[in-house]
């Protein structure tokens, strides 16, 4: 268990099998689904790991096919939806997050806890109230139905991970900078928003994978195509024919989706921990 | 930050500690100008944070009280004339169904069980691994174990699902020197392999959480105590049952009453992969099925607020009897 210096040959060849092993734990099942989605219709069938000849059938079919109509219009929900309701929690959560490591006003324990109690909250148990609720005041089966149940899922985090940031930032710049003739606005855009950049921008990409991962709103207060998510869509998928599994083409989707948690990934990973840690860990 | 002239640099310092005695002086000062101040601070406080904070109950709390309420009555959506208080008839009804709500209460316990424990093992060897690995490839390493993490959870339901499916799956043919495995095996079909595929993406899927958790647990247990262990000629399995673990429980229990709470919503896999058949059905599928799939709105809310209630109790039991300390977690230098 070496952690510096030169490796001896033993050392390396047990680090490179470890590596290897966590790297198959980690990526096996999307390279698996990954093949199936280049599987033609006979493929399918063939309980073979690789597909015998690669094909972009599927891809055309959810992307220019009959099922471009079912799959095109769930992304375009998600992304909007996902997207809005990650920005809306962000502001929202900035301003909080500031307020807590900033003010010294009573209710700030209320206020965590709350987040804390919000984020450990069993979705399914308001998902009913929330269904009857939505379909009497129209809210049932639009993006704003659920963008809203959505703030339930990305405030709680961003709260404690921008709270956990902005209480290492060294606040007192900012009045340096004021000493050194800078208004408020301006002390506060020069010296401090550098610094919260970062951590603002990093869980609104946890809060973006969060949003994005719903599956319970997204299949309970949707019906049509006319807010349906895509994990919720792709549980409703069909195959061209009746007789036929839409395994590719929910393959193909499946791959789609988990691009841009991909980019994500490999952009920013150092981010990522720091702010999933942070905020689940120290508080 | 370094731009500032040279000379400012002592005027800064100053003015900083001036404000920090400032607010000391407002914390400990008790005059009227200062109980201004500090009311002012509070309403700008609450000003700020305050949206944030009253949307969250909106979007939770009146929903739970809705739903404790609606529990009380018969009411079904499909019959919206008919709605009656019957009081408490609804939960006796659900406890009383042996098949159906103790069985599904059955499984998310064991799966809740399960999945926690296999995830906090193959988690700490995760863990263990990025911590010890050398920089250069740690940065592969969580960039790898960052994609199940980020993956969307129905994704996940059907790679497995995909993998071991008796018509397209290719995980009988690989594994038919198995004893029990072959061309015929039909995992869906009975609950004990069907459990344990849905529990096998589960635990693909969340383990990188416990582990990133338990990381920054080990990095906070301080090296001297390890090297001074290893000084004294402590195994490494000394080192790790009297110095590391020790150290690390505060994060450990953090990791363990978050991913158990987690768990026990467990929806997307079953849901996926059998819809509840093979006596796979769990608690949040069993609810989502009796209010959005038969509309029955009292009995669902019924089940909605116990579900909401076995989260509580594992709260109650966590905090109580082993002490977990979820609001500083493991910033109290390791813990005890």
């Amino acid at each position: 268990m070496a952690s510096t210096g030169k490796l001896t040959g033993k050392q390396r060849l047990g680090w490179t099998v470890l590596t290897v092993v966590v790297l198959i734990y980690a990526l096996f099942p999307v390279a698996a689904i990954l093949a199936t989605s280049f599987k033609t219709q006979a493929d399918l069938g063939s309980a073979t790991f690789l597909p015998g000849n690669p094909t972009w059938e599927n891809y055309e079919m959810i992307l220019f096919g009959d099922a471009q109509g079912l799959f095109l219009t769930a992304f375009r929900n998600s992304i909007g939806i996902t997207l809005i309701a990650t920005f809306i929690a962000v502001v929202l959560a900035t301003l909080c997050a500031y307020a807590i490591a900033r003010l010294n006003f009573p209710g700030k324990k209320i206020i965590l806890g709350t987040a804390l109690a919000v984020s450990i909250f069993p979705v399914i148990s308001v998902v009913t109230p929330l269904f009857n609720l939505w379909r009497n005041i129209g809210l049932y089966d639009t993006w704003l139905g659920l963008i809203i149940p959505y703030l339930s899922l990305t405030l709680p985090i961003s709260i404690w991970t921008l709270a956990a940031f902005f209480r290492q930032i060294p606040w007192d710049l900012e009045q340096a900078a004021q000493v050194d003739g800078a208004t408020q606005w301006q002390a506060f855009r020069r010296a401090i928003v550098p610094l919260a950049m970062p951590g603002v921008f990093t869980t609104a990409i946890i809060a973006f994978f969060i949003a994005w991962n719903d599956f319970v709103y997204g299949i309970s207060l949707t019906s049509t195509e006319a807010a349906r998510p895509v994990p919720a869509a792709l549980a409703f998928f069909n195959g061209a024919s009746q007789f036929e599994e839409p395994t590719g083409a929910i393959s193909a989707a499946a791959i789609i989706v988990t691009i841009p948690v991909v980019v994500l990934v490999l952009l920013f990973q150092r981010q990522i921990v720091s702010g999933l840690t942070q905020g689940a860990v120290k508080g | 930050m370094t731009t500032a002239p040279e000379t400012s640099r002592r005027q800064k310092r100053e003015a900083a500690a001036s404000a920090n005695a400032k607010n000391a002086d407002r914390r400990n000062g008790n005059g009227k100008k200062r109980t201004n101040r500090a009311k002012s601070e509070a309403r700008l406080g609450w000003l700020i944070a305050g949206p944030a904070f009253f949307i969250m109950l909106a979007v939770t709390a009146y929903p739970i009280a809705q739903a404790v309420y609606d529990s009380l009555f018969s009411f079904r959506l499909t019959a919206p004339d008919e709605r009656s208080f019957v009081f408490l008839q609804n939960y006796q009804t659900i406890l009383s169904d042996w098949d159906v709500f103790w069985s599904a209460l059955g499984v998310t316990v064991l799966v809740t069980v399960v999945t926690v424990a296999v995830e906090l093992v193959l988690g700490f060897g995760l863990a263990l691994v990025m911590h010890k690995a050398l920089l250069r490839i740690r940065g592969a390493l969580r960039t790898a174990i960052l994609v199940p993490y980020g993956i969307i959870t129905v994704v996940s339901a059907f790679a497995w699902y995909y993998m071991f499916d008796i018509n397209s799956g290719f995980v009988n043919s690989w594994f038919g020197w198995v004893p029990g495995i072959d061309s015929d095996l039909d995992w869906f079909a009975n609950f004990p392999t069907a459990i344990t595929v849905i529990m096998a993406s589960e635990i693909w899927k969340t383990t990188p959480f416990i582990a990133l958790l338990l990381l920054a647990g080990l990095a906070q247990v301080p090296d001297e105590l390890v090297e001074a262990s290893k000084v004294d000629g402590a195994s490494w399995r000394q080192q790790m049952t009297r110095v590391i673990l020790p150290n690390m429980k505060a994060a450990i229990m953090v990791a363990v009453l978050f991913r158990a709470l987690d768990a026990f919503r467990i929806f997307d896999n079953v849901f996926i992969m059998t819809n509840g058949a093979a006596n796979t059905e769990v608690l949040s599928l069993l609810a989502y099925r009796t209010s959005i799939g038969r509309l029955e709105i009292g009995l669902g809310s019924a089940v909605s607020v116990i579900l909401f209630a076995c989260v509580l109790l594992i709260c109650v039991i966590a905090i109580k009897f082993f002490k977990v300390d979820l609001a500083s977690g493991t910033d109290a230098k390791g813990g005890k």
